[in-house]
C-alpha cells in the first residue's frame, strides 16, 4: 500500500470522522483518499478555502467531540500555526499530518527534514508542547496514524505526524490491522448545546497574569506526563556499536542501509533512530552514549535534531553532522561513505 | 401584576464589562431573548471574536467556544458539519469578519454553511483601543488615521454583508441598526429570522448591526445613537439585502 493511502485508511479506521484540509503538493493523495473514503463511511471531507480556515474546522469538529484531522505540507503548516497553538491552548485532541517539502519559502517539493525545529519547538506562539511522529516505514506510518488519534484524545492533544514525499509515496506491503482497543475517558468538555446540564465554556484568555501562569504550570505537568509516557525510538545494532547514526524517517531508512554496508565491512556500526521527535528519545540517547565512541547525526537539512542529541549527549560523546537539505535524497553508499571517512579520521 | 421587562434566563446576572451605551450589551440581550423565547439553549453553540466581545461566554448562560481573530465563520463551519442538528452562530467584530476574517467569512456564506453570523459594525476595532477598522467612514477620526480615513490612502468602507448577499450561498442577508428603540426591535426579528433560516436548513443568514462605540468615537452615549443615525446609516443604509423565503413566495 502506499504511504499516503495507508495514513488515510489508518485514519479512518482509528474513527476520524472529519477532514478538513488545502490542496499541497506532495501531499495531495491524503485529501484525495479522505474524500472518496469519508463519504463511504459517512464522515465530513471538506477542502477548506485555506490552511488557515482548515485547522480552524479541525478545531470546530474536535469542540464538537469528533475525531478530525488535516494534512498539508511545509508553507500550508506555516499556516496552521496559529491554529495549533489554538489547539494545545485549548486543550482539544486533533491529528496534523505534515509532509514535509524542500525550504525555505516555497522550495520545491521534494523530501526534506527541514521543519523539524517548527515542528518540535512549538512553530506557534505560547509555551505548548506537541508530540510529533516520524514513521519511516508504511506499516509504521499506519500504525503511528492510529495511535495518533489515542494519544490526541489521552492527553487532550494535537499531534503531529512529520513524513515527507517520500515516506507518502513509497508502496510497502502492510497489515491493516483494527483499532487497537485503547480507553479513551469520555469526553466531558465538548460543546454540544448545554440540554440538561450547566453551559460549558472552550476558552484559552486568562487575563490575570497568576492564573495564567497557573494554567502554564499545568500544561507543563501534561507535557512532562508525555515526555515520560510517550518516547519511543528503534536500535538497531546499537549493541556493540563504536559509531552511532542517529537519523529519523526517510534519512534513517538510507542510514540502515548504509549501516548494513559498513558491517559488511567489518565496521562495527548502529543506528539510533527517533520515532517520537518530541518528545525526544533521550534517555536512549544517553545511554547509548556511555557505549559508543561518535554520534554521526544524519539530517535531510543543514542540521536542526543535532541540537537535541548534543543536548541528550551532555558533550559526553562528540556528535559530528551531515546533512543533505534541499530535497536532495542521499543513497546509503553516501552516507556509508562519510561513516567510513569519520571511522578513518578518528581512528575507531 | 403584570411583569413586563425581566432578565432573559439565559443572561448571567453579572455586571458587564461593556463601555457605557456600547451596542455589544444591547445586542447581547437581544440574542438571550431570542435564545429563551425560541427555546434554544440546549442545542445553540456561540463563537465569540477577538473584540471587545471576546468574553461573551461571561454572559451567555450557553455553550461558547473562543476563537483566533477572524476564524469564527471556519470554526463554526468545522462544529456545523460535526452537529448539523445544533445551531452554530458567529459573533464578529467588523475587524474580525471583514479584515482578518474576510476569506473565513466570504467562503462560509458561498458554501451556504448552515450558521448564522451577528456583525457587529462600530466602524473601529474597539478592543484594541479605536484603530482604523475596513468600515471606518471616509473622513472618520480614528487613532490610525489621525487625519480622517482618505479614501486615496486607506481606501473605502468595505461593505461586506452587500458583498455576501450576491452570494448564491447566502439565504437571509439584512443590516439593522440600533439608533432608536423600534430599529432595536427590527434589529432582534432580524436575528430571529437569521435563526429560523439557520433551522430551516436553508444556507448562510447574516445580520449586520450598526452599532455605537461611544468611546472610541470620542461621543457621549447620547451622541453616538445620534451618529448612528445621521451618518452611519447614509454610508451604510438598513434593510433586507437578501432573503431566500420572500423569493419563494413569488
Ligand atoms: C491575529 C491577531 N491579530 C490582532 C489581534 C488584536 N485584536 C484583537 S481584537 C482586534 C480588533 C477588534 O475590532 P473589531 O473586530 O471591530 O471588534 P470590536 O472590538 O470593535 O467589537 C484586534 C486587532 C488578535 N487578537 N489576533
Ligand atoms: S470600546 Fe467601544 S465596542 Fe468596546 S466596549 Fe467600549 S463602547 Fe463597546
Ligand atoms: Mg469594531
Amino acid at each position: 500500500m502506499k504511504g499516503t493511502d495507508a495514513l488515510g485508511e489508518a485514519a479512518i479506521r482509528a474513527g476520524c470522522r472529519c477532514y478538513f484540509g488545502y490542496p499541497i503538493t506532495p501531499q495531495n493523495e491524503v485529501p484525495e483518499y479522505m474524500s472518496r473514503r469519508m463519504q463511504e463511511v459517512g464522515g465530513v471531507f471538506l477542502q477548506g478555502e485555506s490552511e488557515i480556515a482548515s485547522i480552524n474546522m479541525v478545531l470546530g469538529a474536535a469542540a464538537s467531540g469528533m475525531r478530525a484531522m488535516t494534512s498539508s505540507s511545509s508553507p500550508g503548516i506555516s499556516l496552521k500555526q496559529e491554529g495549533l497553538s489554538f489547539l494545545a491552548a485549548l486543550e482539544l485532541p486533533a491529528v496534523i499530518v505534515n509532509i514535509n517539502r524542500g525550504g525555505p519559502g516555497l522550495g520545491n517539493i521534494a523530501p526534506s527534514q527541514g521543519d523539524y525545529y517548527q515542528a518540535t519547538r512549538g512553530g506557534g506562539h505560547g509555551d505548548y508542547r506537541m508530540p510529533v511522529y516520524a514513521p519511516a516505514y508504511v506499516q509504521e506510518l499506519y500504525d503511528i496514524t492510529m495511535k495518533s488519534f489515542d494519544v490526541a484524545d489521552l492527553y487532550r492533544t494535537p499531534v503531529m505526524i512529520l513524513g515527507d514525499g517520500m515516506m507518502g509515496q513509497i508502496v510497502e506491503p502492510i497489515y491493516l490491522h483494527e483499532r487497537p482497543d485503547v480507553e479513551i475517558p469520555p469526553k466531558d468538555y465538548i460543546l454540544d448545546g448545554a440540554e440538561n446540564r450547566p453551559s460549558r465554556i472552550i476558552k484559552s484568555l486568562i487575563l490575570d497574569p497568576v492564573e495564567m501562569e497557573e494554567h502554564n504550570w499545568k500544561l507543563k505537568r501534561k507535557y512532562d506526563l508525555m515526555a515520560h509516557e510517550l518516547p519511543e525510538w528503534e536500535e538497531f545494532m546499537t549493541n556493540d556499536a563504536k559509531l552511532t547514526i542517529i537519523a529519523y524517517g526517510t534519512a534513517a531508512r538510507i542510514a540502515k542501509g548504509a549501516v548494513k554496508r559498513a558491517r559488511s565491512e567489518g565496521l562495527k556500526v548502529g543506528l539510533l533512530r527517533p520515532i517520537t521527535l518530541w518528545p525526544f528519545p533521550e534517555e536512549a540517547i544517553r545511554n547509548l552514549a556511555k557505549k559508543t565512541k561518535l554520534f554521526l547525526v544524519f539530517e535531510m537539512s543543514t542540521g536542526q535534531m543535532i541540537d537535541d542529541v548534543r543536548l541528550a549527549v551532555e558533550g559526553k560523546v562528540p556528535c559530528e553532522f551531515y546533512g543533505r537539505p534541499g530535497g536532495v535524497v542521499p543513497i546509503p553508499q553516501e552516507i556509508a561513505r562519510i561513516i567510513e571517512r569519520y571511522w578513518l579520521q578518528k581512528e575507531l | 401584576m403584570k411583569i413586563v421587562y425581566t432578565r432573559p434566563k439565559c443572561l448571567k446576572p453579572v455586571p458587564n464589562h461593556y463601555c457605557p451605551g456600547c451596542g455589544h450589551s444591547i445586542i447581547h440581550r437581544l440574542i438571550c431573548e431570542l435564545v429563551d423565547e425560541m427555546n434554544m439553549r440546549g442545542r445553540i453553540i456561540c463563537i465569540p471574536p477577538a473584540g471587545c466581545a471576546v468574553l461573551a461566554y461571561n454572559y451567555f448562560d450557553f455553550d461558547v467556544c473562543e476563537s483566533a481573530h477572524g476564524r469564527g465563520c471556519a470554526i463554526a463551519t468545522g462544529f456545523k458539519r460535526a452537529q448539523p442538528d445544533r445551531i452554530i452562530f458567529t459573533y464578529q467584530g467588523d475587524g474580525d469578519m471583514a479584515a482578518i476574517g474576510t476569506a473565513e467569512t466570504l467562503h462560509a456564506a458561498n458554501r451556504g454553511e448552515k450558521i448564522t453570523s451577528i456583525f457587529v459594525n462600530n466602524a473601529v476595532y474597539g478592543m484594541t483601543g479605536g484603530q482604523m477598522a475596513p468600515t471606518t467612514m471616509i473622513g472618520q477620526k480614528t487613532t490610525t488615521s489621525p487625519y480622517g480615513r482618505r479614501t486615496e490612502v486607506e481606501g473605502y468602507p468595505l461593505k461586506i454583508t452587500e458583498l455576501i448577499a450576491t452570494l448564491p450561498g447566502a439565504a437571509y442577508v439584512v443590516r439593522t441598526s440600533l439608533a432608536n428603540p423600534a430599529k432595536i426591535r427590527e434589529t432582534k426579528k432580524a436575528i430571529k429570522k437569521a435563526f429560523e433560516v439557520q433551522m430551516a436548513g436553508a444556507g448562510y443568514s447574516l445580520v449586520e448591526v450598526l452599532s455605537p462605540c461611544p468611546t472610541n468615537w470620542k461621543v457621549s452615549p447620547r451622541e453616538a445613537f445620534a451618529y448612528l443615525e445621521e451618518k452611519m446609516e447614509k454610508e451604510y443604509p438598513i434593510g433586507v439585502m437578501k432573503d431566500y423565503t420572500a423569493k419563494k413566495d413569488k
